[in-house]
Order: structure tokens, then sequence, then C-alpha cells
């Protein structure tokens, strides 16, 4: 058990409390957490990974290949994105049911800017802008006119959607650059393009950010408790706003990720990257009443969804199977968690 | 209530004077005059509803009173939020506790009062901090690091009463502070209050329970229907009258 060893101040009352480096116990202490059902439902999205791609490699030897992760690892960045912007809007206790109508918005921004003679520079700032603007629309609604997040941002969803037609006459515009194919097929290392790298830079920023700010500490007290993050003076307010601005930038950033893999700006919204993504924080073992949250667990959860979707690929299974299995993994990922503490 | 006025001859830290406040027709609170010493456990009593958390409501900064003046150091103060209360020095321990269950105890005790280098939390510096706030004041404590979920109402009470207490606060308010708690953990809780006051901070309790009031303020207020009928200091009251104050059966 605790030994009051280790620089605590030996006061009468230090003794009960377990110095907190006490690494001698280490090796006990992973056994217990591995029978502790809570750490599997904490885990539950990288176990599940590494579940899904040894079953797929078993059934598949090719499935593991460089050229199929590289094609898994670019496919996921876009989701490993709007997962992380969902996080954030989760964690004050929100729901961000716009972010995939928010990213065709910003992708038909960038199409039209960029059909009107504009710099690509432009087209990406346009895109950005659109889904910044968009998340502080929601943010202000939320926030300040005190609108259910719910009704807000699935009116912002049909908005959104309904703007990106309007504004793109239903074309998509073709964007043919030598930069998107630099970024969505080349990277620093094999397997690893460069619009992943930028998933990533996103991700870990996203972590800090979340973990290591007076900001993320806001925005986890006011999910966890607005009534004790109001008496110690944060504007939970303030806050929401903030969050939701976040999910609409990253929205724009994903918008430019998917335009440089398609190569084109489709202007009709993927209803699946919203969906995808509350499945991604739900299976990174982000908990939707809020205050509670993970980067690591929605990029894990993000992962495998597109290792998922390729793997039944993969192994030809119909389209019409993928929704179905989606549905399944999530319901049940949502189960295990009730065993989380 | 005149006889009082001798004994706070330090001069009142806070103060109530002839405040009135109504909420539409509701008159909460009606020409209600209260003074709390420095270094004393001054307690408020009163039947439910008598209006003494819209007082206190009036120290902490949530409520501004429509007529009368709050006193800080014998100065008027208007405190614009509960931040402004704070920052000068008072401190309020809610009903609710005002924890977030899923951070840890020292997030908690550094809620809104983050420590920072670079832009970065300092989580060393406060987790270093924390375990020295709560190891100075509180028995039974656990590790800082511990999330407020997994403690016992007590704990989380001394939490709370120890993010009061830290970052020199001068008065700290606590709202029944023991009304949830089983009989060992009240008895931990009420060592705790007399420790802040012997460590200088100024308490202004609000208890239903006699017994508590009679043991540990040295001086106390009965509120009824809005208006402060009585104050009365400890040693020379009982429980017994006390609760004909609050039941009007004695007269102030």
């Amino acid at each position: 058990m605790s030994t009051a060893a280790t620089g605590t101040p030996a006061g009468p009352t230090a003794s009960k409390a377990t110095p907190p480096a006490n690494r001698g116990g280490a090796g006990h202490a992973v056994a217990s957490r591995l029978r502790d059902v809570g750490f599997w439902a904490d885990w539950a999205a990288l176990v599940g990974l590494i579940v899904l791609v040894a079953v797929f490699t078993a059934l598949e030897p090719s499935f593991l290949s460089s050229g199929n992760v590289t094609g898994m690892l670019s496919a996921s960045a876009a989701l490993v994105i709007l997962a992380v912007a969902q996080t954030f809007v989760v964690a004050t206790a929100g729901i961000d049911l716009s972010i995939a109508s928010v990213t065709t918005l910003g992708i038909v921004v960038l199409g039209q800017l960029y059909a009107g003679g504009q710099s690509l520079g432009v087209a990406f700032a346009g895109a950005v802008l659109a889904g910044l603007l968009a998340g502080l629309l929601n943010g202000f609604l939320v926030a300040k006119a005190g609108i259910t997040d719910f009704v807000v941002t699935l009116g912002m969803l049909s908005a959104a959607s309904g703007l990106a037609l309007v504004l793109s006459d239903g074309q998509p515009v073709t964007v043919t650059e030598s930069f998107f194919f630099d970024i969505s097929l080349d990277g620093p290392v094999e397997m690893v393009t460069w619009i992943v790298v930028i998933a990533a830079v996103i991700a870990v920023v996203a972590h800090v950010v979340l973990f290591h700010t007076r900001f993320g500490t806001h925005v986890l007290a006011t999910g966890g408790s607005p009534e004790a993050a109001t008496a110690t003076g944060i504007s939970t307010a303030r806050v929401k706003v903030a969050v939701y601005a976040v999910a609409g930038l990253l929205a724009g950033i994903a918008a430019i990720i998917i335009v440089a893999r398609l190569g084109s700006t489709p202007p009709a919204a993927n209803t699946a990257y919203l969906l995808n993504s509350v499945a991604a924080v739900v299976l990174g073992g982000v908990s939707l009443f809020g205050g509670k949250a993970s980067i690591l667990g929605p990029v894990f959860g993000a992962l495998l969804l597109t290792v998922l979707l390729n793997g039944l690929t993969t192994l030809g299974v119909s389209q019409y199977y993928q929704p179905l299995s989606v549905g399944v993994v999530v319901v049940a990922a949502a189960f295990l968690m009730r065993f989380q503490k | 209530m005149n006889a009082l006025e001798k004994k706070t001859a330090a001069g009142p830290i806070v103060e109530a004077r002839n405040v009135s406040l109504s909420f539409g027709s509701v008159k909460a609170l009606q020409d209600v005059s209260v003074t709390v010493a420095p270094g004393e456990i001054t307690a408020l009593v009163g039947d439910n509803g008598a209006g003494k958390s819209t007082l206190v409501r009036c120290f902490s900064g949530v409520h501004r009173p429509q007529s009368g003046e709050v006193l800080l150091d014998g100065r008027p103060v208007a405190f614009s939020s509960p931040e402004a209360a704070r920052s000068a020095g008072i401190e309020t321990v809610h009903q609710n506790l005002a924890l977030v269950e899923d951070l840890t105890v020292w997030q908690n005790l550094f809620l809104n009062r983050e420590l920072t280098r670079f832009g970065m939390l300092d989580r060393r510096r406060m987790k270093a901090e924390a375990q020295k706030m709560v190891s100075e004041l509180a028995v039974n404590v656990p590790e800082v690091t511990s999330r407020v979920r997994r403690l016992s109402g007590g704990q989380r009470q001394a939490v709370s009463i120890c993010r009061a207490a830290g970052f020199s606060s001068r008065l700290v308010i606590m709202d029944e502070p023991t009304a949830a708690l089983g009989v060992q953990e009240t008895a931990r809780v009420e060592e705790l209050i007399l420790r802040l006051r012997d460590e200088g901070h100024a308490v202004l309790l609000i208890s239903h329970n006699f017994d508590q009031v009679v043991r540990l303020s040295q001086q106390v207020w009965v509120m009824r229907a809005g208006r402060c009928v009585a104050g009365r200091r400890t040693d020379a009251t009982t429980g017994q009258e006390i609760v004909g104050l609050i039941t009007g059966a004695i007269a102030a």
C-alpha cells in the first residue's frame, strides 16, 4: 500500500496521502488495471482498432500492404480532424450536428474562390474563414441566445448545406493543382502523407490545448459542472462560443484536406462525416454528458472507423453493409462506456 | 442588538447596513444590519426562506442590495460579480460545493486560478501547492491527484473549504457545510472550520444545527421573514433561546 516516503511533507496528516510519484508498484498497477473493466472502456477505440487490424490481416494479408496503409491513413485524416473538433464541443456537454455541412460549405467556398481565379492561399483562407464564421454563429446562438445546441446546429446543418448548394449552383469545381498531389500523395516518411502529418499536428495541438492550458481546463469544467465553473468565475458562455468556433475552424481545415484528396469540390454534404465524427468521439471514451474528454481516444476512434470501412471493402463486403457495421460498432462501444469510471 | 457593537471593537471585517432586497413582490431582505468580526465564527440562523442565503449572496457578489450598503473594512463596496468579491478576499463554500467531479482535487483547488508557465499550465507547481493547502488544513483528505468523483461527502466538503481558505481569503462564507454529512464527517468539518478561524480567517456560517452553532460560533444573528430580528454573543445565549428567536416565540 501507500508509503509516506518520497518527499511529502511529513506532517501528522500527510501519512494518508500517497506520494504521486510512486513508481514502486508499477507492474502491480498495470496488472490491476488490466482486470478493470473501466480501463477497457477508456481504451475501447485502441483495443478495437488492434482487434480489427488483426482480424482483417488474418482474412486478407494484403490489408497491411504499404499501399493500403497509406490509403487508410490518408482517408482518415479529415475524419481525425473532425473528431477532434467534435471532441471540444462534446467536452462542454454540447454537440455540433452541423460539422459535416460546415465542412461542405468550406469545400464550396474554396472551390468558388479557386474558380473565380483566386490563388490557392486565398481559397484556403476562405474555406477556414467560412468554417470559423459558421462556428462562431453556432456558438453565439447556443451561448448568448440560449437556444439548445441540438436545435442551433441542426439549423446550421441545413443552412450551411443549403448555402453550399446556392454558392456552387450544385456544381463541383475541379481543382487540379500539383500542390494537392504533393500533400495527399507524398509525405515525410513512407506511408505517411503530408495530410496525415497535418491531422497529427492538429491532434497534438488539440491535446496540449485541452490538457495543458487554462482554456482546456475551463472547457472541461464547463462540461463537467457549469454551476461550479460559474461559481469560480469562469464565463461558460465565452467557453461555449470558443469551442464551436474551434469546431468550425477545424471543419474548414478538414475541407481543404478533403479537396486535396478528391481534386474537386463536391457541393453535397457528406453526412457520413457527421455520424462518424460523433461515433469516433463515443468510441474514444468521451462522455456525451461533458466534462470528460480525451484527444487520443477519438483519434483512435476515427482510425478504427476508417479501418472498419476499408477492411470491409477489401474483403469484398457490399458497401450497403458499411453503415450497418458502423452502427453496431458504435452501439457496442457505447455499451462498454457504461463501465467507464 | 445594541450590546454587540461594543464587543466588535476591532471593527467588523464585513458589514451589512440597512440592506433591503426584493424579488418582485417578495421582500427577501428588509432593513437588515449584521456585522462579521475578524477572527470569529459568526453564525447566521433562521428558518427556511428567512433570507439567510440571500443575505450572504449580497456579501459574495451574487446579489446587489436595492437599498442599504455592504461594507468591507468599514468602506462601502459594490461587488459587480462573485469574482470581484473573491478578489476582495470573500470566498464562499457553496451548498452544492461547486466542484467539478471529473476534475482532480488539485484542478478543483486551482479552478480559474490556474498557475501557468509560458502560457502552459504549471501542473507540477499546482499539485505541490495543492498538497500543501490540503495537508495544512484537512485531515482525511486523499491524494490531490484523485478525481473528486471518488471522494466522500466529507472529503468533498474539505476540498471546497480548502479552496475557500486558500488564496489569502479573509472571510469564508459557508452555507450549511455539514447538512449532508454523517456524524464523523461532521466532526471533521467542524474541526476544519475551527482551524480556519484559528488561522485568522473570519467565518460566516449558515447552519440549521443549533448545537453546532453554539459549539462553534462567537456571534449569532437570527433572521426571520427577511429581517434580522436578533443578535447575540454565543456565550450569552442558549440553543433554546435561539430557537425561540427563530420561531418568534421570544420577542427580540
